[in-house]
């Protein structure tokens, strides 16, 4: 460890860094001293973020940190509660929104480890996923033609294999397939604000690759990107412009990709100090 | 909390089918005794072969007892408080629809089950039993004209006397079981249909059964005949009203198939199954049983069992034509204190004779969901093969399925083959459909129909929709 070293980055980074690249961007999702629970455990202390429109953001931090469920909350798993703060998407309170609500309004969740739904055709559950954001945004919805038309098209973003759209959904797929899917999810829904949840854990090289690209085609300066990632490497693929540390529950430091070389280089351990630090003061 | 939120916003869909129609019934009274089962054969003016059955099934049933190897709770009936003969009054069958009472012309437009010539449905003839008796067949002339008699077994012992003597207790004898005894002894309407050599049936056959009255039990009989080389698709739908009492519904339906013939019987079964703490619902005893007689024959049934405090019922094939195939394709689904124990038997007696049983059960709230199955083969059932398939899902934490199933083979040269799985219906699952726009009350639709999608694949098309909504309806409220 080398914590001279530590406390000059953190230093120069924090007063160094803007937090804005773009003032007069929108602001899409904006989460103010968030914390919930699960059963009795306390596992949101305070999380503040706010994403605007044509920002790339990286949540990192190790497991146990708190990135998977602040991305549970976000998108309304009923398994967390909020106990403080506020999260006000495009101005209006999220947390009283059921999730499928979330979603038709264009928030999107792409899960670290998606479901397997026997008996339910994949191509099937595109289709009424699809047409519950068309619904909402006034577009007409699409018969199984009209949208096997769009899903052909869209599937090219991933490059994923049509024969998966006549399985069940994420039946049997690898862990490979199972991440495509989740994109073309994304693909299919053109999320306003899309939270990635460890889209690259148990993919491949070339997989990781394909999946960026999609993830990286898919941010436009309309929408916003949150990818909660454990590694560097997917942040190889795609850059963010910001880059969160988390640790126990809350957002230790905020920095631009710089930050993620740093935690690649050093490891966690040095957060695991800062926090000790914190907790003393 | 916000899915927690939306399903404690579901409010539980009530029983559509629950009124009670308001007409004047001509009612016996309570009690059984050979006297009330004379009185019955009396009413319906019947033939004495008829009156000889009803009463050796009355003196059978007296010396049995009920069956208690299922895995069913319920207290004991009192079978001396249950009326057995309630018919609405009006002078005997009508000519036409236009003499029908239009109270009940009225209720079965309520049921959705439109009898009147201009608002029928089309391709589908419907025999319409209330209570004890049929009061309107559909398209019966039209059907003649094919030689198809499709009629209330009433009037079938009327018209036909010599196939009704020739067929009745022939598959299901009058003692093969406590319930099927008692249904001999007072049986009071149902359906016959009667398929000649040759034909096949030009369009869906239908009985609609309604219990109305409180204290009545409805004790049907169907018998279903399809000739050498016939055809038939049959369908039977039960409602009943809401009442915080228990009615006995114990129905016999046998069914012959000759040389290279089939026949199809679906059943929706939706009887009232009580409240959400089960009190009330039907209790539904029922034998159903089919003969496949002839070689190269068919039988195959399909049921959606989604009503009834208790169910108990195996439909079955006995297998005896060389070739002969049966099929049994179910749909069962337990709700709130609901108890189900269904399956089939297959005997195999013939040779090379083939069955199949896929079976789904569907168990949320407080509800218990047995499967139970039998698949005999016989000596002579040289290359006999079975596949069996039983698959449950479970909702919420407090349901319980269990599969019982039975394999006896005296044949070494045959194949039995038995699948069983359990899953649950997981909130993560439910999450993640949600978490695509898809709204709570969809995503229990779509994964309960995947999960019976075998099933439903059977039903007549007409039908197949109506199921898959009739259980969404059902689950509603209950996962979360």
């Amino acid at each position: 460890m080398l914590p001279t070293l530590a406390a000059a980055v953190s230093i120069s980074d924090s007063f160094v860094f803007s937090p804005v690249i773009r003032p007069d961007a929108d602001i899409l999702l904006e989460i103010t001293g968030l914390h919930a629970r699960v059963e009795d455990n306390a596992i949101l202390k305070g999380v503040d973020l706010t994403l605007r429109a044509g920002e790339i953001h990286a949540v990192m931090g190790r497991n146990g940190s708190g990135k998977s469920t602040l991305s549970k909350v976000l998108a309304g798993h009923p398994a967390y509660t909020v106990t403080a703060g506020t999260v006000t998407y495009r101005g209006q309170n999220l947390l009283e929104l059921s999730p499928e609500e979330r979603a038709r309004l264009g928030v999107f969740l792409g899960f670290q480890y998606p479901v397997e739904i026997p008996g339910v055709s994949n191509l099937e559950f595109l289709r009424v996923a699809t047409n519950a954001r068309r619904v909402q945004l006034g577009q007409e919805e699409l018969d199984t033609f009209a949208f096997e038309d769009l899903v052909r098209e869209r599937i090219k973003v991933v490059q994923m294999d049509p024969a998966f759209l006549d399985r069940s959904v994420n039946e049997g797929f690898s862990g490979g397939e199972k991440k495509r899917n989740e994109i073309l999810q994304m693909a299919l829904l053109e999320p306003l604000v899309a939270i990635l949840d460890e889209t690259d854990s148990g993919l491949d090289i070339d997989a990781l690759r394909i999946v960026a690209a999609g993830v990286s085609q898919l941010a436009t300066a309309d929408t916003a990107t949150l990818l909660i990632t454990h590694y560097q490497r997917l942040l190889e693929a795609i850059t963010p412009d910001f880059v969160h540390v988390m640790a126990a529950g809350r957002i230790l430091r905020m920095g631009g990709r710089e930050l993620a070389l740093e935690l690649e280089e050093r490891g966690y351990d040095w957060v695991d100090q800062e926090l000790a630090a914190l907790e003393l003061g | 909390m916000t899915t927690a939120a939306s399903v404690g916003d579901l409010v539980s869909q009530p029983y559509k089918y629950g009124f009670v129609t308001d007409i004047e019934t001509e009612k016996i009274a309570k009690g059984l005794s050979e006297d009330v089962v004379r009185l019955i054969s009396s009413k319906k003016d019947e033939p004495a072969f008829l009156l000889d059955f009803r009463l050796r099934a009355y003196r059978q049933w007296l010396q049995m007892e009920t069956p208690d190897w299922a895995a069913l709770g319920y207290p004991t009936i009192d079978f001396q408080n249950i009326i057995y003969y309630a018919a609405p009054k009006q002078r005997d069958k009508k000519a036409s629809l236009d003499e029908v009472d239009p109270k009940l012309l009225e209720t079965f437009d309520k049921l959705g089950i439109p009898l009147s010539e201009q608002k029928r449905l089309t391709n589908v003839a419907v025999d319409a039993v209330f209570d004890s008796v049929s009061i309107a067949t559909t398209y019966k002339e039209k059907l003649a004209e094919h030689g198809v008699i499709f009629c209330s077994i009433s009037e079938a012992v009327k018209e036909h006397p010599e196939l009704i003597e020739r067929y009745l207790g022939t598959v299901v004898p009058s003692n093969d079981n406590y319930y099927s005894a008692l249904n001999s002894a007072v049986f009071s309407d149902g359906s016959f249909v009667f398929i000649p050599k040759g034909v096949e049936c030009p369009m869906e056959l239908s009985t609609y059964f309604r219990i109305n009255s409180g204290d009545t039990g409805q004790f049907e009989r169907t018998l279903i005949v399809a000739e050498e080389g016939a055809s038939v698709s049959y369908l039977e739908g039960c409602t009943a009203p809401m009442f915080d009492t228990n009615q006995l519904h114990a129905a016999v339906v046998e069914l012959v198939v000759l040389d290279d013939a089939s026949i199809k019987y679906s059943t929706v079964q939706n009887w009232y199954a009580g409240d959400e703490h089960g009190v009330g619902g039907i209790y539904n005893f029922v034998t159903k049983r089919g003969h496949c007689r002839g070689d190269r024959s068919k039988i195959s049934w399909t049921q959606v069992e989604t009503g009834s405090a208790i169910t108990w019922k195996y439909p079955s094939c006995v297998l005896q034509g060389a070739d002969s195939v049966g099929e049994f394709y179910s749909v069962a689904l337990t709700n709130n204190y609901q108890q189900a124990d269904t399956g089939s038997k297959m005997v195999h007696v013939g040779p090379r004779t083939r069955s199949t049983i896929v079976s789904k059960g569907i168990s949320a709230g407080h509800s218990a969901n047995s499967y139970r199955g039998l698949v005999q083969i016989g000596p002579k059932a040289v290359g006999a093969r079975n596949y069996s398939q039983c698959d449950s899902m479970l909702i919420g934490d407090q349901a319980a399925a269990n599969t019982y199933p039975y394999i006896r083979s005296q044949q070494p040269l045959a194949s039995v083959e038995h699948e069983a799985s359990t899953c649950r219906m997981s909130e993560d699952q439910l999450f993640y459909l949600q978490s695509r726009g898809i709204a709570f009350e969809e995503a229990v639709s779509m994964m309960v129909s995947g999960f019976c999608r075998d099933v439903f694949n059977q039903l007549p098309m007409e039908f197949a929709a109506e199921a898959d909504k009739l259980l969404a309806l059902k689950l509603e409220g209950s996962v979360g």
